[in-house]
Parts: C-alpha cells; structure tokens; sequence
C-alpha cells in the first residue's frame, strides 16, 4: 500500500475487498467527479444545440469569433496536457526537478489560455457582444457563447489553482516515484478540461 | 497490507480519541454523526412542508374560510372549535400569527396558495426525502454495512451536509422575502417561472434556484463519497453480490444522483440567468425555448423519481427478510432489477411531457420505455411477496411499514400504468389522480420505507429502544389516514379536479366532488395528528428508551456485529471477515434462525461458494 494513500485516510488503510483504485480512494473520487461534471457539460451543450437548431436568425460564428486566435488558444491548452503528461512521467521516474518544471509549463499554458480568452471576451464586448444580446443576430448566439466558454474558463481557473497547490506540494517535496497519486489525480482533472474544450471549441466556434 | 502493530495502533488511536462538543457533534466529520444530523434537519424540514400541506387542504376543504351551505358533521365540529358558527367562517387554525400578505386573519390568498402548494412539492422532495433516504441512512449504512470504519471522504462529507444545511436555509429564507416564495409548482414550468411579473414573486423564485443549486454541489459531494466506497472499501470477503440490497439500492441511487443533479443545475443556472441578466433561454420573445426547460428538468426529473424510491426498495428488502425469518427471494434478480430500473428512468423523461404537443411517435416510444419499467418493478414486487411466502412472520413496526411500503407501492405503481399510456394521459393529465400518484409512491413508498427504516435502525444509531404501543399508534393511525387521504385523490381526479387550484367551487362541474375535499382534509388532519405519537416516540426514546442489546432484530448484516452505538471508527481493532451473503435466515446449518455475514463456520471451508 502506497504512502499517499495512508495519509489521505485518516484511520490509515486496512484490507478491503477488490478494491478498484487501491493506490488512493481520490483518484476513484476523481474519476466520479469527472462523470458528473461531464453532464453539466452535456446539458449546457445539448442545451445550446437545441436553441441553436430551432433559432432561424443565429450568426455564423466563423463571422463573428476569431477562429484563429481560438485555435491557437486550443493549441495551447494541448500543449499542456502534453506537460502534464510529461510531469507525471517524470515523478513517475523519481525525477521531482522535472515534476516542477513541467507542473510549472502546465500551469503557464492554463495562465496564457485564461488570458487569451479575457482578451477575447473583451475584444467581443467591445463590438455589442453581452449575455443578453448582440448586433449579429439571435441573442442567445452570445448567451450561449458567454455561458459555454465562461464555464469552461472556470474549470481552467480552477485547475491552475489546484494544479498551483500541487506545485506548492512538489517543491516542499512531497512526491517521489513510489508517491505520485496526487499528481495523477490533478491530470486527470485536467485532461477532462482539455477534452471538454475541444468539444467547446468545435460546437461553439467551428461548426 | 495491514500490520498488526498497525491495526493495534488504531485501536489505542479509537480510544483515545476525544473529541471537542463542536467537532463531535456540529463538524463532525464520522459517517455516524453526519447520519444523524441529515435526520434531524429533514424531520425539522418535514414538520414544516406537512404544515404547508395542512393549510392546503384546509383551503381547499373551506375554500376561504367559507364552509358552505350544509356543512357535514366533522365541519361543524371544526366549526365550534375553531370558527364562528353563526357566519360560517372556518379560518386555518393556528394561522392567525402569520401577517398580511401571507395570511388574512388565518385566510389563505391565492398567492400564498401558490407558494404553499410549491414550497410544500420543493421541501419534501429535496429537504425531506432524499436526506433522510441518501444522506442520513446512506451516511449511516454504507459503511457499517460494508465493513468500514468511514467514508473514503470523510472531510467531504461534513462539507456536503453543511452545504446542503445552507441550501435548507435559503430555501426557507424565500418565505421571508417581498414577494413571497417561488409560486410556479415545483416544476417550475418556464416562461411562468421565468418572468418575475408573471407569479408576482421577485426574489422567492431567485432563492429557490440558488438554493437548489447549493444542494446539487451537495449531493455531488455525497455521490462522489458513496460510489468510491462502495467500490473500494469494502470489508474482505465483502463481494459485490454479498452486499445487503441496502447497499445495492443506495449505489444506484448515487449514480443516479451523480447523473442527473447536475442536469437540473445547468438548467437552473439557464432559469437564474433569465430571471437575473436578462437572457432568454427559455422565453420564446427572445428566440428561447420554453420545452428545453421541460426537457432538462424531467431529464434529471425522472431519475430524481428513482432517486427517492430506490432506497426505499433497498430498505424494505432488508426489513421483509429479517422479520419473515427467511432469506430474501431472488437476490440477485433484486440487484439486477434495480439497476434496470435505474437503466430505464433515463428514457423515460418525456412521459411527462405528452402533453406538451410531442410528436405522437416519440410519444409512442416514450410510453412504451415507461410501460417496460413494470418489468423489473414487478420482479420486485412479486420477490418481496415470496419472500414472506411461509415466513415466519413477526409483526414488528419495522415489518408493518415494510409491509405498508410493499402494497402503498404497488397502487403507485399500479396508477403510474394509467398516466404512462398516451391516450389516458390525455384525460387524466393535470388532475388530482396525478397528485394521488405521486403521493401513492413518495408518501406511501418512500415515507413509509423511512418511517420503517427509522424504527429499524433506530437502536443502533442512538443506542435505545423506540415504545412499541406509541409506534403502533402511529403505524395504523398513518396507513389508515394516508388512504383516507389520498385514494380520494384518484376518484376527484379521474372527475376532471384540476390540481394547483386555489377554490375548486369556483367550478360549477366540481361541486358534486366537493364532499370529497371535505373528506380527504379530514384524513389529512388525522395524518397530521397520527404523526404526534412518533413525534413524542422519536424524543422519549432519544433519551430514556431502554437501552437497545448489539443485536435486537437478530439480523445477519455487519452493522449489528458492531457495538451499539457504533464508536469511533465503527469495528475494534480489526475488520470483520464476511464470509456470506446477508440473508441467511433459518439455514439448517446453524442452531438459530440467523446466521451473521462474519460468522466463520469452522466445519466448512470459508469461501464455500
């Protein structure tokens, strides 16, 4: 039995029957988060599908959004997931000054998304985009917008905040090849991020 | 895996363990303690939706106070006892306190009728129901039953009851705010809810939204905290077709939650942001969809159903067998049909909807899917019936709820065949036969499942015996008053009684029904006073009940191998070995009539089959 997943339960870890995840309840936690918040996700999007299929005046949305800047952004958000990956293989080998490095780039890509999305927004607020309407046609075209990449953009705040404290964890030290869960529970969340995005972008943005 | 040096630190760690008042008993973080302190918010929070439904039935009995031209005898009783015989003015007792614009001199307006009937709908099913069934007794259960000292989460589960107490709180806040409380039924059908001047109630309808919200992030919690361990804490030897039923129903029920809250929380935010910043999701003037707001709604909505009857399912499978002294009837056909109805309630959605000018066909296929639910209903039904087939049956209060879950059961189930066919929905659609439904399945089903759950687990969680005479009172007086008060409910609906209506003899064609209001508030008040035994029952026994032996109902699950109350950390130092499945009773083995799940037979080998 793995060390973290000792000091995750309190009364310490006793035998159990088949257990699916026996390195650490959390990851097991995750992965149940995961399955939840991808029906939020699920909603809102066949939400948007639904008003936008019966909308007869809806924007073409290659028209109005930056399609270029959105797919670099897109861009971005992969390449962090590759350092994600990256990071956890190194600690994964017992290398914690890789894990720091790595863990840094994955937040720095979060950073530079949250930015370019701020930009974005304000750069669509600029020409009459709000939640409750806009100059190119159906309201709920920026309704929509507004409330898909906003929840979107809180998932990626809220992983560059987690994903900050497991750096904060990393550079006291805490992990090592034999102790690493943590680290693969932050990936998993953030691999979901990066997932739910693409179907984010391809919707709202592409199609 | 474990070391004894381990195991052993953990017990001299359990008996020294002493806790502080605030972080024993408000943030506590033991499964026991969460248990008990979702039981006590959703009794408080039953007290008040029952009250709400009192006042309801008053008014729709004595439509503003006013009781008609011949009144009958249990009227002018109530007459002389609480109105003025000479003008026939029959007000709500016990009213009189609540101020204008609620209430008028104990006369109900029809605003206030409308906040009742929602707020009554809202409280029961979100504040009532589901804490009790999820998270006092699956707080309480999983881990005890499977053979674990907690949650995986324990932190977690303190944070989702607070969360969800916050949620309760701001629920309740939507009375005290101008306005009034959300008006637009529990469904909150869109655009009605959606507009503020189209109910008149700004912020009542604004709070219930956050609230529900609140609650969701709660109820996430608690799925999250079941589902992990369930999977991965249970005891050795603990497979997963050895789990009690309990544990089986209360597994689905948090995938369902899991699911599907967080459909009805996207959807709230959709309904908070049309109220809030003038969007219009769901405002047809603004390009919106009122039938998106349906769609989502009753895509968690129907789930949400077998969100609070799957528990109650799970609860009476445990109570039959106990007290018919035999093994449950088809265990594995009990687990499978579950997870079949769980499988089902999600293509069922648009049953609710028929009426909403629904392409026949998908109709069609809609009632079909719901039509299939019988199936494993009935493989339920007919498995709790074998299981009493030459029992020997002792009629404990546990057993009789049970029981009076089983047949309540199967009129609900039996009614929701009538909605679920197209062609009679169109004529029973929106009337009182609904309302009976729904009460046959939430009240008949789930509240006597908790009530009979209550009694059962009583002794455990609080270490006491509950009074047997006061709880037969309450038994009888309940399932003798429900019926009075509900079946009716099938007759006047299948009249053409409109439900969410403020005065019925507003309606020339609804007279000749109104005897039967009468009738049904009359039961309704019995209901309410058959509820003072437990009540009086519920408090003796908290504190001076007899004290209540490991094991009274002789039953073989794990939560009674541990000490009552179950300490700290729920087993000594080591965790019980489960060598079978739960429901060994009167097996030729054995000397007793039970055989516990940890019990190791020494003549046989320990993993027989």
């Amino acid at each position: 039995m793995s060390q973290a997943a000792v000091l995750e339960h309190p009364l310490g870890v006793e035998p159990a029957e088949s257990p699916l995840t026996p390195e650490s309840w959390g990851k097991l936690g995750m992965w149940v988060f995961l399955a939840g918040d991808a029906m939020s996700f699920g909603a809102l999007l066949a939400g948007y599908g639904a008003l936008r299929y019966s909308s007869g005046d809806w924007p073409s949305p290659s028209t109005v959004l930056g399609i270029q800047l959105t797919a670099f952004m897109t861009f971005l958000l992969i390449c962090s997931s590759v350092t994600m990956v990256k990071g956890l293989a190194a600690i994964q080998h017992g290398d914690q000054a890789a894990l720091r490095r790595f863990l840094g780039l994955t937040i720095l890509g979060g950073v530079l998304f949250l930015s370019m999305q701020a930009y974005e927004w304000t750069h669509l607020i600029e020409r009459g985009m709000s939640i409750s309407g806009n100059p190119f046609g159906a309201s709920l075209f920026s309704t929509t917008f507004f409330c898909l990449t906003g929840f979107h953009g809180c998932h990626v705040f809220g992983g560059v905040v987690y994903l900050s404290c497991i750096l904060i964890q990393a550079m006291r030290g805490r992990y090592s090849a034999t102790n690493y869960n943590s680290v693969e529970i932050v990936a998993l969340y953030w691999h979901f991020v990066d997932l739910v995005w693409i179907l984010v972008f391809t919707f709202v943005y592409l199609v | 895996m474990t070391s004894p040096a381990h195991a052993e630190a953990h017990a001299a760690h359990a008996e020294h363990h002493q806790l502080g008042f605030v972080r024993t008993y408000l943030f506590s973080t033991d499964h026991k303690m969460i248990g008990r302190q979702f039981l006590f918010m959703a009794l408080f929070m039953m007290i008040i939706g029952g009250s709400l439904a009192l006042m309801m039935r008053w008014e729709l009995a004595w439509p503003e106070g006013n009781v008609g031209p011949e009144p009958n005898a249990a009227t002018r009783v109530l007459l002389k006892l609480f109105g003025d015989a000479s003008s026939g003015d029959l007000p709500i007792p016990f009213t009189k306190w609540i101020p204008e614009p609620y209430m008028y001199a104990g006369h109900m307006p029809p605003e206030f009728y409308n906040a009742a009937f929602t707020m009554h709908a809202t409280i029961m099913i979100f504040f009532v129901v589901m804490p009790i069934l999820v998270g006092c007794f699956g707080n309480f259960l999983i881990p005890l039953m499977i053979g674990a000292r907690d949650m995986a989460f324990p932190f977690l589960n303190m944070l989702s009851f607070w969360v969800g107490a916050v949620a309760g709180v701001l629920m309740l806040a939507a009375f005290f705010v101008p306005g009034g409380a959300a008006a637009g039924g529990w469904t909150s059908y869109a655009p009605l809810s959606a507009v503020p001047t189209y109910t008149g109630v700004t912020w009542g309808q604004n709070l219930w939204c956050i609230s529900l919200i609140v609650l969701g992030a709660s109820s996430l919690m608690g799925s999250i905290n079941y589902i992990t361990t369930i999977i991965n804490m249970r005891a050795p030897g603990m497979t997963y077709f050895r789990l009690p039923l309990t544990v089986w129903s209360l597994f689905i029920t948090a995938v369902l939650l899991l699911l599907a809250l967080p459909v009805l929380t996207a959807a709230l935010a959709m309904l908070l942001l049309d109220r809030m910043a003038g969007t219009s999701f769901f405002l047809p003037a603004g390009g919106g969809e009122p039938l998106l707001w349906q769609h989502l709604f009753w895509f968690f909505g129907h789930p949400e159903v077998y969100i609070m009857i799957l528990p109650g399912m799970g609860i009476a499978s445990e109570i039959l067998p106990v007290f018919a002294r035999k093994p449950i009837f088809g265990y594995r056909a009990m687990a499978f049909s579950m997870i079949g109805i769980a499988f089902l309630g999600w293509i069922v959605w648009g049953h609710h909807m028929f009426q909403s000018g629904m392409n026949p066909t998908l109709g069609t296929s809609f009632m079909i899917s719901t039509m299939v639910i019988a199936v494993p209903s009935a493989i339920k039904t007919f498995n709790w019936l074998g299981t009493l087939w030459g029992g020997n049956i002792r009629f404990t209060i546990p057993m009789l709820f049970a029981l009076g879950f089983v047949a309540m059961f199967v009129i609900g189930g039996l009614s929701g065949i009538f909605m679920a066919s197209t062609p009679v929905d169109i004529f029973i659609h929106d009337t009182y036969f609904i309302v009976a439904h729904i009460h046959y399945v939430l009240f008949g089903g789930s509240i006597f499942a908790i009530f009979g759950a209550i009694y059962f687990w009583f002794p455990k969680m609080f270490g006491r015996m509950m009074n047997n005479f006061l709880g037969y009172v309450h038994f009888w007086g309940t399932l003798i008053f429900y019926n009075g008060t509900f079946f009716p409910m099938h007759i006047i609906g299948i009249g053409g009684h409109m439900r969410r209506i403020y005065n019925p003899m507003q309606y020339e064609f609804l007279h000749p029904l109104q005897h039967w209001n009468v009738f049904m508030t009359v039961s309704a008040l019995g209901l309410g006073l058959a509820q003072i035994p437990f009540v009086i029952n519920f408090l003796y026994s908290l504190f001076f009940g007899p004290k209540a032996e490991r094991n009274p109902w002789h039953s073989n699950t794990l939560e009674w191998v541990a000490v009552t109350p179950p300490p700290h950390g729920n087993f000594g130092p080591t965790l019980p070995t489960v060598y079978r499945g739960p429901y060994e009773y009167s097996s030729p083995g054995v000397e007793e009539d039970y055989l516990p799940q940890d019990r190791l037979l020494s003549d046989r080998p320990a993993h027989a089959h």
